[in-house]
């Protein structure tokens, strides 16, 4: 174990944590948006999933990472629109919507794989960087902090455009009049079922985004079922941050970190099993929950669809 | 307001329920309804995966018809589809107890193989020191009891400290599946073999087989946990205090009900039931657990018991479509080279089909009052 604490561990570590915690940050702050207006989206892996493919599809076929990106947030859009239709316009139950979107995006995406990418699995040739002369060459920190996609950089704007949407905006009262009493909201003359649909739509955006980031940078080439439980971690973080995109960010870093530790430990040699390793993340938000559960909070009307003069 | 009652399955379509309850769907012919919540969806659905299957240049009707003609007309393949229920039964019923309690038990997966491989690494060892029905009733016990302990931080999160059990159990899922792997790997591994897996039970101490076919008897004890569930729930003063606990925790409390104590009895038991879908699997088929196996049915037994709208017969009949299926599409996409993941999109667009089936009858029964 003497390999760990050297520059290429820390290098990796810290690399692979941000890579792992994009596409996470990404379906959380999606994922928050929806249970803010009062979707509980679980249909969020599939959205990640569908952008993962179709982010890969168009990346391949155009040679375009950043049409890739589009691909993919039209793809993550694609199960949202489903989603909205069925769950917010026509008030079917959000919770078998959801992982009925969820299967049906794993199996649709694993057979146009099958048929398209099976035989030859084709790979992306590694993404451009983003090159600050001075910041990007300094030691460990350097590469993965400064050096990474400009995407990642947008999402971290993102963080922040969101964060004054929620408070500082109409449609970001709105949006949260839509989750705690949608009743009220639509006495006062809002349309919930409209706001309800935008967030939706917002959460396919930016899981597909995510997805494709995961496909396109993260690894390079679609492998089916490859999201492999980040949309329901997204959920998690969604709920734990209480309704803060910054903490979103936060905690999309932790997971990260964590799962970078897989990496990281192999490339310092160490025997543990990586299954104990993978454990790392979602023991530390069960500890997380634990210590802070009680904090958590939801909106009152998540989950339930929205009828007008019902009950 | 504290998040207890968030999200509550038992409040998912109380209108529905109220209009059954008066009859009033009996107007419109039994026929109709049958044709809108079931027939109808169910078609629609095998039409829409057709499409699906057209675009890659499949022929639906062979697909279709492979899938007949192996799970439901063939014996051997109808008593494949038979043994596939039985897991999903007692998954089944560990759902009813939760949802119908208001608890959304979504760590089915990672109670199912914890109890799996606790099942898969006594009994081998106990064979010969114990009569063979001990054995089983050993490996069955062994299983609940650690698929409940697998439930107790959620519980005891969601009974005292009110954290939303959605996430603890999905964290607990995951962190089941891995430790089940990391077990098998490590503690378990049988010497004998190269690859990770753990000592196999001879087929001979598992579960007795029905009469002169290969279904196991693991379908009997499914079936029968259903229907007790089902009754306990629905007849018993214990099953009318979880389900008042479901509808309004804050009511239930004010007549007298020890919530947190309710809260816990429906984790253990439903997570109990989900630990004994594992060990029946291996006890009655599987007879090992390979390292990283996860057949993950609970995910997709949940929209079943929600379908069925938290019925036990109900949920039993769809249960045996849906291993039908399984079996069926297992042996159709072999034979025509198309991956096993098509049976994903066909679930899907039956769970979607059958909801827009059900919008459809309630707004029909709508207009006629």
């Amino acid at each position: 174990m003497d390999g760990l604490l050297t520059e290429a561990f820390l290098s990796s570590l810290f690399t692979g944590a941000i890579v792992a915690a994009l596409p996470m940050l990404l379906a959380g702050l999606g994922e928050q948006m929806s249970e803010k207006a009062g979707v509980l989206n679980i249909g969020i892996e599939g959205m990640m999933l569908m952008g993962a493919y179709m982010g890969f599809l168009v990346a391949f076929k155009t040679d375009s990472l950043w049409l890739g990106f589009l691909g993919g947030i039209l793809g993550g859009v694609l199960v949202a629109i489903a989603m909205a239709v069925l769950c917010v316009r026509l008030g079917l139950n959000q919770i078998v919507i959801g992982i009925g979107l969820t299967l049906g995006a794993e199996g649709l995406t694993a057979l146009l794989h099958h048929f398209q990418f099976s035989r030859s699995y084709p790979r992306l040739p590694a993404p451009e960087r983003l090159n600050i002369p001075g910041l990007t060459d300094l030691p460990v920190i350097g590469p993965s902090l400064f050096g990474r996609h400009l995407i990642v950089y947008i999402a971290l704007l993102v963080v922040v455009i969101l964060a004054l949407l929620y408070r500082r905006t109409n449609l970001g009262m709105t949006l949260r009049a839509a989750g705690e009493s949608p009743a009220a909201l639509d006495v006062a003359g809002g349309n919930v079922l409209g706001v309800r649909v935008f967030a939706v739509l917002f959460t396919g955006a930016m899981a597909g985004l995510g997805g494709a980031y995961l496909a396109n940078i993260g690894a390079g080439l679609f492998v089916p079922f490859m999201t492999g439980g980040a949309g329901f971690i997204g959920i998690v973080l969604a709920m734990l941050a209480r309704g803060r995109p910054f903490w979103v960010l936060i905690g999309s870093l932790i997971f990260g970190a964590a799962l970078s530790l897989t990496t990281a430990l192999q490339v310092a040699g160490s025997n543990i099993p990586t299954d104990v390793i993978q454990m790392l993340p979602f023991a530390a938000v069960m500890l997380v929950l634990v210590l802070f559960g009680r904090r958590a909070k939801l909106p009152s009307a998540l989950g339930a669809a929205y009828e007008r003069g019902a009950r | 307001m504290t998040m207890d009652n968030d999200i509550n399955p038992t409040s998912v379509d109380p209108e529905a329920n109220a209009t059954d309850a008066t009859g009033a769907a009996t107007e419109r012919s039994a026929f109709q309804r049958l044709m809108t919540v079931t027939v109808g969806p169910i078609v629609a659905a095998f039409l829409l995966s057709a499409i699906i299957l057209l675009l890659v240049g499949i022929n639906p009707l062979t697909y279709y018809g492979y899938i007949l003609e192996r799970s439901l007309f063939s014996g051997l393949g109808l008593e494949q589809t038979a043994t596939r229920m039985a897991p999903l039964l007692f998954l089944c019923a560990s759902l009813i107890i939760a949802f119908r309690a208001g608890i959304w038990n979504l760590g089915t997966d990672g109670q199912f193989l914890l109890g799996a491989v606790v099942a898969a690494a006594t009994a081998p060892l106990l064979v010969g020191v114990l009569p063979g029905w001990a054995v089983l009733l050993v490996g069955f016990a062994l299983a609940a009891i650690v698929g409940a302990i697998w439930s107790i931080i959620p519980a005891l999160l969601k009974a005292y400290q009110g954290v939303n059990e959605i996430i603890t159990t999905l964290m607990m899922s995951f962190l089941g599946v891995l430790l089940a792997s990391t077990l098998v790997k490590l503690a378990f591994r049988d010497p004998a073999t190269t690859v990770p897996q753990t000592r196999t039970l001879p087929v001979e101490d598992r579960l007795p087989r029905l009469f002169d076919t290969t279904i196991s008897s693991g379908l009997v004890w499914g079936l029968v946990a259903v229907l007790l569930v089902h009754l306990m729930m629905t007849r018993t003063s214990f099953g009318l205090r979880l389900r008042m606990v479901g509808a309004n925790p804050a009511a239930a409390t004010h007549a007298g009900l020890s919530v947190p104590l309710l809260t816990l009895a429906t984790f253990g038991l439903s997570a109990g039931f989900a630990g004994l879908s594992g060990a029946s699997e291996i006890l009655g088929v599987a007879g090992n657990v390979r390292a990283n196996w996860n057949p993950a049915y609970g995910l997709m037994v949940i929209p079943l018991v929600f379908l069925a709208r938290f019925h036990g017969v109900g949920a039993i009949v769809l249960v045996f479509f849906y291993s039908a299926l399984l079996i069926g599409s297992e042996s159709a996409a072999r034979r025509l080279g198309v991956p096993q993941d098509f049976t994903l999109v066909l679930v899907a667009s039956l769970l979607i089909c059958l909801g827009l089936g059900e919008y459809i009858d309630h707004h029909k029964r709508k207009k006629e009052r």
